[in-house]
């Protein structure tokens, strides 16, 4: 199968994001000013500062031609990961409910946390192992995620703050959320940043691996 | 025309940056004080105002999270700062 990057000016996990990808797939680098997502099988939007972030994170990304043809592959039922900035620019860009506001503490929150899976049927997360929470690093200063009670359900609640370990002060411990359809998934920790024990942790490995998974099903169907 | 544009946290949703100068106002004599919100304020010169609420909807705020409030600034009043940023700002402002 074959991923696609979504590189902004301003992104900087957008290699981090490659070379995870490219451990259970091909992975190729899309330029936010093409409108070209050269036949790929999934979409991530990666972390970092798109455009500087200036005004609010992922308010101006999300006007980059390649945004709308991602949407338009969203809306056909393409796979689209938004991770940390990815996340932001999803929710700012409609794809996903709510939105992301500055830390409770207005600081920049750098740690490894621990991630409650809440599905274990997601595209996203059928690979992780059942019941055991995954080790992945956060890094942001605006990652406290809010959406009124009425537009989430419980069931678009992919991923989770363990208790005691939300970093932000998210809505409901939320870490990561999906679409209506569940095929659009944004999260604010960094599975990129968790591929290698030598980092200190592989567990991210289980979210790339959870789409090659359900791409390859979706191919022999 | 020159227009103000405020954008502020919608009620309901915790301003950690209300809180911290709502904190830091008595501890410096500043007794008194509630329910301080922090937003920001954008100044624009424009062609056609009928499309600002249109410009907040989009990309100024985000309605979700933010209210907007437009000022249209047309009277006398120049704009905050326009005489920091030259003379020649602040004639275009005035009718």
């Amino acid at each position: 199968m074959k991923f696609g990057i979504v590189r902004f000016p301003g992104s900087c996990d957008d290699v981090d994001a490659l070379l995870a990808a490219q451990r259970v797939g091909e992975a190729v680098m899309l330029w936010h000013a093409d409108s070209d997502l050269q036949g790929v099988d999934a979409v991530i939007v990666p972390g970092g500062f798109s455009y500087g972030d200036y005004l609010r994170a992922g308010a101006i990304a999300r006007f980059a031609p390649m945004m709308e043809e991602v949407a338009e592959f969203a809306r056909d039922g393409g796979l689209v990961l938004g991770i940390c900035n990815g996340f932001q620019v999803l929710c700012e860009a409609g794809l996903l409910p709510g939105a992301l506001l500055p830390n409770i503490s207005l600081r920049f929150v750098c740690r490894q946390v621990r991630l409650d899976v809440m599905s274990e049927y997601s595209p996203f997360t059928r690979a992780c192992p059942l019941g055991e929470p995954l080790s992945i690093p956060v890094k942001h200063t605006t990652g406290r995620y809010y959406a009124p009670e009425h537009g989430l359900a419980d069931t678009q609640v992919l991923l989770r703050y363990a208790p005691g370990e939300n970093p932000n002060g998210s809505d409901r411990d939320i870490a990561g959320v999906c679409n209506e359809s569940g095929n659009v998934f944004g999260l604010m920790p960094h599975p990129e940043h968790a591929v290698d024990p030598l980092t200190g942790s592989s567990d991210g490995l289980a979210i790339f691996e959870s789409i090659r998974a359900h791409v390859a099903d979706r191919v022999v169907a | 025309m020159r227009a103000r544009v405020l954008v502020r946290p919608k009620a309901g949703i915790l301003d950690p940056q209300g809180q911290a100068v709502e904190r830091a106002l008595p501890a410096l004599g500043f007794g008194g004080v509630a329910n301080v919100r922090v937003g920001r304020m954008i100044e624009l010169d424009v062609d056609d105002p009928d499309r600002l609420p249109e410009m907040c909807e989009r990309l100024l705020s985000n309605p979700l999270v933010e209210e907007y409030e437009i000022v249209e600034s047309v009277g006398a009043e120049a704009p905050v700062g326009a005489e920091a940023m030259g003379a020649e700002v602040a004639q275009e402002a005035r009718p």
